[in-house]
């Protein structure tokens, strides 16, 4: 099966129409669908959090089936991602995006359950603290940051 | 039954009748009653189709319920044509035109039959029953049916067409070579015309039908002109089968081919079908394209269809308008082609027994192939697949594409489709291959390490 850094790609990674965008309603939704799962997989693997449109990026092409995205497809796939509210856009003119591998939300309570964890309610942490401290070792916190 | 002193007419599928070899329709009238004035125990064909030809003279039913069959008056049993009279009480009935016909003894119509009969024509549509009268005396004086059976030399022919014409019978007599001859009687023919209309401004009527017949008669030469080179062509390769080529038989087959599509005798015209004339032209372009569509592969461009029919018509050529009116009539008549339109806005002809589903069900078997599954497919392939253009395959393959049958991709390699997979993956597990389904064979087609 093909890798690429850490990720095991799955197969339909060879099916060159996985890299047009379609144009059938129903079948585009189906591969947004899919490449945003495998754009969030992909970052978490590679702790990657920005991805520029603009720049080449490993995911966006597969050289065994000589197919790559196109601009207008990866901005498609983004902002799919940013609707879901998975990514933001870091500039006006939607170049460079934002991943987030957990919804806001969703590091609102991994932030809650890390201090809750460690009896820290009642006190003062700066960001750098949280990112870097001993207590955040192996609970994903310590490659947060926003 | 209503017309038995009448012969019989056949029709084609759609409507129209078939005519005789060197027939030509001049004019056709809605709503036309035929009596049979001398017994009237006979009861009167009501409300039909009338058709005048140079031949014959044609009554086709146009309701359905119960259907008296087409009948034909052959015009050489037409012993006289009364003059239409004018009076106060005729202002206010339906214009009626009679005529006698010869018949034998017994009841049948014939040339030169013993006793006479009477026949009246009532016309209860809007039409023109004077013009219609012109046009009958034109076509039974023109007597075009004692051309027929006398070896076909042009000549004969035109005498018979132009007699109508009055003053140009002796500048017709030389002979006819090829399309050249047909120039310069053409060029004759403007000459005497314009000359003529320099003397005065005769009956002017007279001029028009006569150009009118002139016209026709041209087509019906260049008809019987292409049927003599195919007889050649077609005598030539049988004596010297042996010694030729296949290569030289092919070109002669294309050829007979060619000039076997050359002929319309009677085109549908404006001139003879008058109100009628998208309605006829209609069914005349059902029965035509047949063939050609046949040959296609039961699917065919407009544009190929207009092109073929008008080079069919020879000097009466249609509009795009027009064929396209005569195609979209197709759905209120009751034959066996229609007109289809695709949603990138190509519109084709197609038989109806050509179904979606079949073109659908071609595709499906076409895609699931090993080397389709793995290189995907092109319009070029699919249209050498399914036996027709790539436009028009390119067009089904982007219908199959609309109903997420297929999904397409666009690289520098060119524009290819694919079977759907998408369909068959698990959002939640992009790594799940359910056995047996459309991913699991693609799969295995496509990934060769698995």
């Amino acid at each position: 099966m093909q890798t690429l850094g850490e990720l095991k790609l799955p197969p339909f990674f060879n099916y060159p129409p996985y890299f047009t965008l379609q144009p059938v309603r129903e079948t585009k939704e189906k591969q947004v669908q899919l490449w945003k799962e495998l754009i969030i997989d992909y970052c978490r693997t590679q702790k990657i959090f920005i991805i520029g449109l603009e720049e080449d990026f490993p995911l966006f092409s597969n050289p065994a089936i000589e197919r790559s995205l196109n601009y207008e497809a990866r901005a498609a796939f983004l902002s799919a991602l940013v609707s879901d509210g998975r990514a933001e856009w870091m500039d006006k003119g939607h170049r460079r995006c934002l991943i987030l591998w957990h919804r806001i939300q969703e590091w609102a309570d991994i932030i809650l359950r890390f201090v809750k964890d460690n009896g820290l309610e009642d006190n003062v942490m700066t960001v750098e603290e949280m990112r870097s401290g001993i207590e955040s070792r192996g609970t994903g916190m310590y490659i947060f940051c926003a | 039954m209503a017309g038995t002193w009448l012969l019989p007419a056949e029709t084609t599928s759609s409507g129209r009748p078939v005519l005789r070899p060197n027939e030509i329709e001049s004019s056709l009238q809605p709503s036309v009653d035929l009596i049979n004035e001398d017994n009237p125990h006979i009861p009167p064909l009501k409300s039909g189709l009338l058709v005048l030809t140079t031949h014959r003279l044609l009554w086709l039913p146009t309701t359905s319920q119960p259907p008296p069959p087409a009948a034909a008056i052959p015009l050489s049993s037409v012993v006289q044509i009364f003059p239409s009279k004018k009076s106060i009480k005729g202002m206010f009935a339906s214009p009626r035109v009679r005529f006698q016909v010869s018949i034998t003894p017994d009841g049948q119509l014939q040339q030169k039959g013993s006793n006479v009969i009477t026949v009246v024509l009532v016309f209860r549509g809007k039409s023109d029953p004077d013009s219609f009268v012109g046009k009958f005396w034109e076509a039974w004086r023109g007597r075009a049916w004692e051309v027929v059976g006398e070896e076909g030399d042009g000549s004969g022919r035109v005498e018979a067409g132009g007699s109508s014409g009055g003053e140009t019978g002796l500048a017709l007599r030389m002979p006819v070579v090829g399309v050249s001859g047909i120039l310069r009687k053409e060029q004759e023919m403007w000459e005497s015309t314009d000359k003529s209309l320099q003397d005065a401004f005769q009956d002017l009527n007279a001029l028009m039908a006569a150009d009118h017949m002139f016209l026709q008669s041209k087509a019906k030469e260049m008809v019987t002109l292409a049927e003599k080179m195919r007889q050649k062509l077609l005598s030539g390769s049988s004596s010297q089968a042996n010694t030729a080529n296949d290569e030289e038989m092919g070109s002669k087959e294309e050829m007979q081919d060619w000039l076997l599509s050359v002929g319309i005798v009677s085109p549908v015209t404006k001139e003879s079908a008058g109100a009628l004339y998208h309605q006829q032209l209609s069914r005349q372009l059902a029965d035509f394209v047949k063939i050609p569509l046949e040959r296609a592969g039961g699917i065919m461009n407009l544009i190929d269809i207009y092109c073929l029919f008008n080079r069919a018509r020879g000097t009466e050529l249609i509009s795009p308008d027009d064929l396209l009116r005569a195609c979209s009539l197709w759905e209120k008549f009751n034959v066996p082609v229609m007109l289809k339109k695709f949603e990138s806005g190509v519109m084709v002809i197609q038989n109806k027994s050509h179904s979606d589903e079949e073109v659908f069900h071609r595709i499906r078997s076409l895609v699931q192939k090993p080397d389709a599954l793995k290189a995907g497919v092109s319009a070029t392939d699919a249209a050498r697949t399914l036996g027709i253009a790539p436009a028009m395959a390119k067009e089904h393959l982007l219908a199959a594409e609309s109903k997420g049958f297929l999904c397409r991709d666009v690289s520098p390699d060119g524009f290819r489709f694919y079977i759907n997979i998408f369909q068959d993956i698990d959002p939640n597990d992009a790594y799940l291959v359910k056995e047996y389904g459309i991913y699991d064979t693609w799969i295995r087609a496509a990934i060769p390490s698995r």
